[in-house]
């Protein structure tokens, strides 16, 4: 479904994606996890477009993501940070939104603004919103268009564990109808809950990509944030040792 | 699409405070003009200066301030099946267009009541499209810098150089190009600045171009015909069009 081709992206010298070509499903809900700085954020924001690549391709479909902004009516997305204009309501915030989209998606998702009882914070400006508060509109905003790809960036920070709760089980129903779920994350325990397959990233190069099942099977652990936590340290291990001469 | 941007952008602004001040504080300055400056030719001449140094840095600093403010929802609307252009052309308007707003009821309410003369309403006219042409600056400030010192500041260096440093340039080089026929010359330094054409353009309704000299003089040939006019107002919308069209060229391919 989401597919990348030799995406490459430096910033000044830094390469923050080093060629990376990976393929994803629907019906996957994908961790992107590594270290600060491993290129998460900057495959994110290519998928959006937001970040435009130095060379590679990106397509959802088999079409161009790169020079098809109408594609984007498919994908939702929450940011890491939501901050909306100071004087907005958050009910015009949503027509605002749903104005915006009109006509590029077939229905509306409304079952988080039900859950999160958006309703009652309607009249408030947004610039009264707690960031939890926030963080809960951007999700809602996210997942409204019945998006075929939802893009989370740190989607239980700052929520309560209540609420946490109620976006991982909409997040896990959107995945077992079919979509596909990218996400990031320095919580891995909430990975755990949410993920199917974890993308792991260093320096921009993908380390490796497998499913959490699959992984836990083969290490015997129960605990995704120590399967995870054993694979950087050895990645770091194996990094420090020298190379073997040839035989 | 685009009208429903500018829609909520001014929506948005008109219902802050600091759109409120500067309406206010203008609105304070022009009475006072108009009450304690004698004539209402001399409050106009005073309104003038003020507007010539007030207007530009309002719109500079204001909108490049807000660019910044934005950035986050503006990276949300860019995720969302938009054109680049469109999101920020209609950014633009929203903002030029709320700050328009406010001139219109800081300085365009007394111009109506004290001097609703031609140069009154030249003088109105000439601050809403430096308005206009300042904003644009600003968003072309916002969209090259890296951040938003370095944004402000680029945005505090544009006002410089027009409301003070380029006369000086100006006066310098037809100091140096003296024995040259300066009709051409002075004509293209004072189209390279903006606020020179707008302070031009009133001062020329004014009939008080006998007390700017042999330049004065000058320029009421060069500029106090129709055609003079014509050309002001052309140079002045390429003064708009071209810095648009340069942050659309640069946001279309900026990473957010």
């Amino acid at each position: 479904m989401l597919e990348a081709r030799s995406l490459t992206k430096t910033f000044g010298r830094l390469c923050a994606l080093d060629a990376l070509t990976v393929r994803l499903s629907g019906g996957q809900s994908v961790a992107l996890i590594g270290p600060n700085g491993a290129g998460k954020t900057t495959f994110i924001k290519c998928v959006l477009r937001l970040v435009l690549p130095d060379s590679g391709e990106l397509t959802l479909d088999g079409a161009s993501l790169l020079d098809n902004p109408a594609l984007r009516s498919r994908i939702g997305y929450m940011p890491q940070i939501g901050r909306f204009p100071d004087h907005l309501r958050v009910g015009q915030l949503f027509e605002l939104m749903r104005e915006i989209r009109r006509g590029t998606h077939s229905g509306t998702d409304e079952d988080l603004i039900e859950a999160f009882r958006i309703d009652r914070i309607a009249h408030q400006t947004a610039r009264t919103l707690s960031g939890g508060t926030r963080q809960k509109v951007s999700a809602c905003l996210a997942l409204l268009f019945d998006p075929d790809l939802l893009v989370l960036d740190e989607p239980t920070a700052g929520l309560d564990p209540v609420s946490a709760e109620i976006l991982t089980e909409k997040v896990r129903a959107v995945r077992a109808k079919g979509k596909l779920v990218l996400l990031t994350s320095h919580i891995l325990s909430d990975l755990d809950e949410i993920a199917t397959d974890v993308l792991y990233l260093i320096e921009g190069r993908m380390q490796f990509y497998r499913p959490i099942a699959e992984m836990k099977a083969e290490s015997g652990e129960t605990r995704l944030g120590r399967i995870v936590a054993g694979m950087m340290r050895q990645a770091a291990a194996d990094a420090l040792r020298p190379e073997e001469p040839a035989a | 699409m685009m009208l429903r941007i500018v829609k909520y952008v001014v929506g948005d602004i008109l219902r802050g405070r600091i759109i409120f001040g500067y309406a206010g504080v203008l609105l304070a300055a022009s009475f006072g003009l108009f009450n304690f400056g004698g004539d209402a030719a001399k409050g106009l001449v005073g309104l003038l200066s003020l507007v010539l140094l007030v207007v530009p840095l309002v719109s500079l600093v204001f909108s490049t301030i807000h660019f910044y403010n934005s950035i986050e929802f503006i990276e949300l609307l860019a995720a969302q099946p938009l054109r680049r252009s469109t999101l920020l052309l209609g950014q633009m308007m929203g903002v030029a267009l709320a700050l328009v707003t406010a001139l219109v009821a800081g300085i365009g309410l007394p111009i109506l009541i004290y001097a609703p003369t031609v140069t009154g309403l030249v003088l109105l006219a000439v601050s809403l499209v430096l308005t206009v042409v300042f904003t644009g600056l600003a968003f072309l400030a916002a969209v090259l810098a890296r951040d938003k010192a370095r944004g402000v500041g680029a945005a505090l260096l544009i006002w410089f150089y027009f409301a003070l440093l380029h006369d000086g340039v100006t006066l310098y080089l037809l100091f140096l190009l003296e024995d040259f026929p300066l009709e051409g010359i002075s004509l293209g330094l004072i189209s390279l600045n903006p606020v020179d054409l707008a302070r031009v353009l009133v001062l020329l309704q004014m009939d008080v171009s006998a007390l700017m000299g042999y330049t004065g003089s000058m320029l009421k040939n060069l500029l106090g015909t129709g055609t003079g006019i014509a050309f002001a107002s052309a140079v002045l919308a390429a003064w708009i069009a071209l810095p648009v069209a340069l942050t659309l060229w640069v946001f279309r391919r900026k990473d957010l």
